[in-house]
């Protein structure tokens, strides 16, 4: 699995490409808690761009819960955007839907956090 | 083999209300309304087509209590929650005052899985044997200990079938007849053990109150393991996936969602969620049926896993 990240003003999007399950989450999840520190001293969003997760196993959700669970703890939040279909229905199965904020698109995620960002966004 | 389920509820006894089976009717009105039935048998061919499960059913009712129907003279049954009381009555009225040999297995002794057995009719007969299988040490204390002032009226000691507790090692096969009964350790408070039962070329695995923590692979491969080719998995579903890693991880249970991988990654045949949220109506389960069988429709690869709810009177052949 590939992941990427780009900073819009104070909030960060990171984007994760291919499967996330038992094999990938461990180092996903490892840097997941690293943006969120970054997001949380720039008192910025983490926005997760899931346009490129072509899967997510149970453990795979795991991690995301776990990094929404830090964030909280340390004055952010996570958020997710852009979810392929196969995605948005394991996230509405599983009542992930519910515990995390799901947005359309990353710019419809950075509009929400702040305006700052979302003219980063629309200018890169 | 067959399976049948006894109670399915997990952590305590749930019925239906007055107040919701006169919901029921007024709905399964509505969906009858403009439409005529000339007999019984016609209503009764649409209640069963035409309607929902969770109009028509309900997933009950009793704590846990399932019995594995083996060919022989004795009787199989994994726990002894709130349905060994009918399970009781089954077996009494089937052996019709011959005494009966029953082999209960113990996942562990919280209270859900114990509730039944003072009202379980065949431990009040002469001439019944009963040999309650598990792999705690605090069995027979438990199931004295219900059985005390001021808990209940009947001592322990004054049960008239001859009771045996017999420890079985977690990992270890044994020979019961002409069947295999392998306890496997899970998490839960406590500690709880699954049992696979193995048959004439079948085999069935009892996997209640048990957490899986995902991050731990070496774990999720000794479970698919234990439920290698299984005919069935009885699986810990009581939360949806979201409810059990988050605000009720630690609780000991687990969720639909881990139940398919598992079984997937065992390439069991069927998989039965089990121990049923008492909070949870049945709509709620009806859709958290749904959602495993979406769930297992998406991720499925070659492998076709059957997924189904456990409800008290369900019985599966194998």
């Amino acid at each position: 699995m590939r992941v990427t990240s780009r900073r819009y003003a104070s909030c960060i999007v990171v984007r994760p490409e291919g499967r996330l399950d038992h094999d990938t989450c461990d180092p996903f999840g490892t840097q997941l808690t690293l943006w969120v520190d970054t997001a949380a001293r720039d008192r910025g969003t983490l926005v997760l761009d899931l346009s490129g997760l072509e899967y997510v196993s149970s453990a795979g959700l795991r991690c995301f819960m776990l990094g929404s669970r830090h964030a909280k703890a340390s004055g952010t939040a996570i958020v997710v955007a852009a979810l392929q279909p196969m995605v948005a229905e394991i996230f509405a199965i599983s009542h992930f839907d519910r515990l995390f904020r799901v947005f359309p698109d990353v710019r419809a995620a950075l509009a929400e956090s702040s305006g700052e960002a979302l003219a980063a966004f629309d200018k890169a | 083999m067959r399976v049948r389920f006894w109670g399915t509820r997990g952590s305590i006894p749930v019925a239906l209300t007055a107040a919701d089976i006169r919901d029921r009717m007024a709905q399964v009105l509505m969906r009858a309304s403009g439409r005529t039935f000339a007999s019984f048998e016609e209503a009764h061919a649409f209640a069963r087509d035409e309607l929902d499960f969770s109009l028509t059913h309900t997933f009950g009712g009793h704590t846990p209590c399932v019995e594995m129907v083996i060919p022989g003279d004795e009787y199989y049954v994994c726990d002894v929650g709130s349905g060994a009381r009918p399970f009781g009555t089954h077996v009494l009225a089937r052996e019709a005052g011959r005494p009966a040999t029953v082999n209960v297995f113990m996942s562990h002794v919280h209270w859900d899985h114990i509730m039944g057995f003072p009202f379980f009719g065949p431990a009040y007969v002469k001439g019944t044997t009963i040999r309650i299988h598990g792999v705690h040490d605090v069995l027979e204390h438990a199931f004295r200990l219900q059985q005390s002032p001021p808990c209940f009226p009947v001592d322990f000691s004054q049960l008239g079938a001859r009771i045996e507790f017999v420890k079985l090692e977690a990992g270890r096969p044994y020979r019961l007849n002409d069947v295999t009964v392998t306890p496997h350790l899970q998490l839960h408070s406590g500690d709880s053990y699954g049992y696979r039962f193995e048959h004439g070329g079948k085999s069935a695995v009892y996997s209640t109150d048990s957490e899986h923590k995902l991050e731990d692979r070496a774990e999720a491969e000794g479970f698919a393991d234990f439920f290698r080719d299984a005919d069935v998995v009885i699986f810990d579903a009581m939360y949806a996936l979201a409810e059990a890693i988050s605000v009720k991880a630690d609780w000991g249970h687990s969720s639909n969602i881990v139940g398919v991988e598992l079984c997937q990654m065992a390439r069991a045949k069927r998989l039965v969620l089990f121990h049923h949220e008492p909070a949870n109506n049945d709509a709620t389960l009806e859709a958290l049926l749904n959602e495993a069988r979406r769930f297992e429709e998406l991720t499925r690869v070659e492998h076709r896993l059957e997924v189904s709810a456990a409800y008290d009177g369900l019985e599966i052949d194998l």
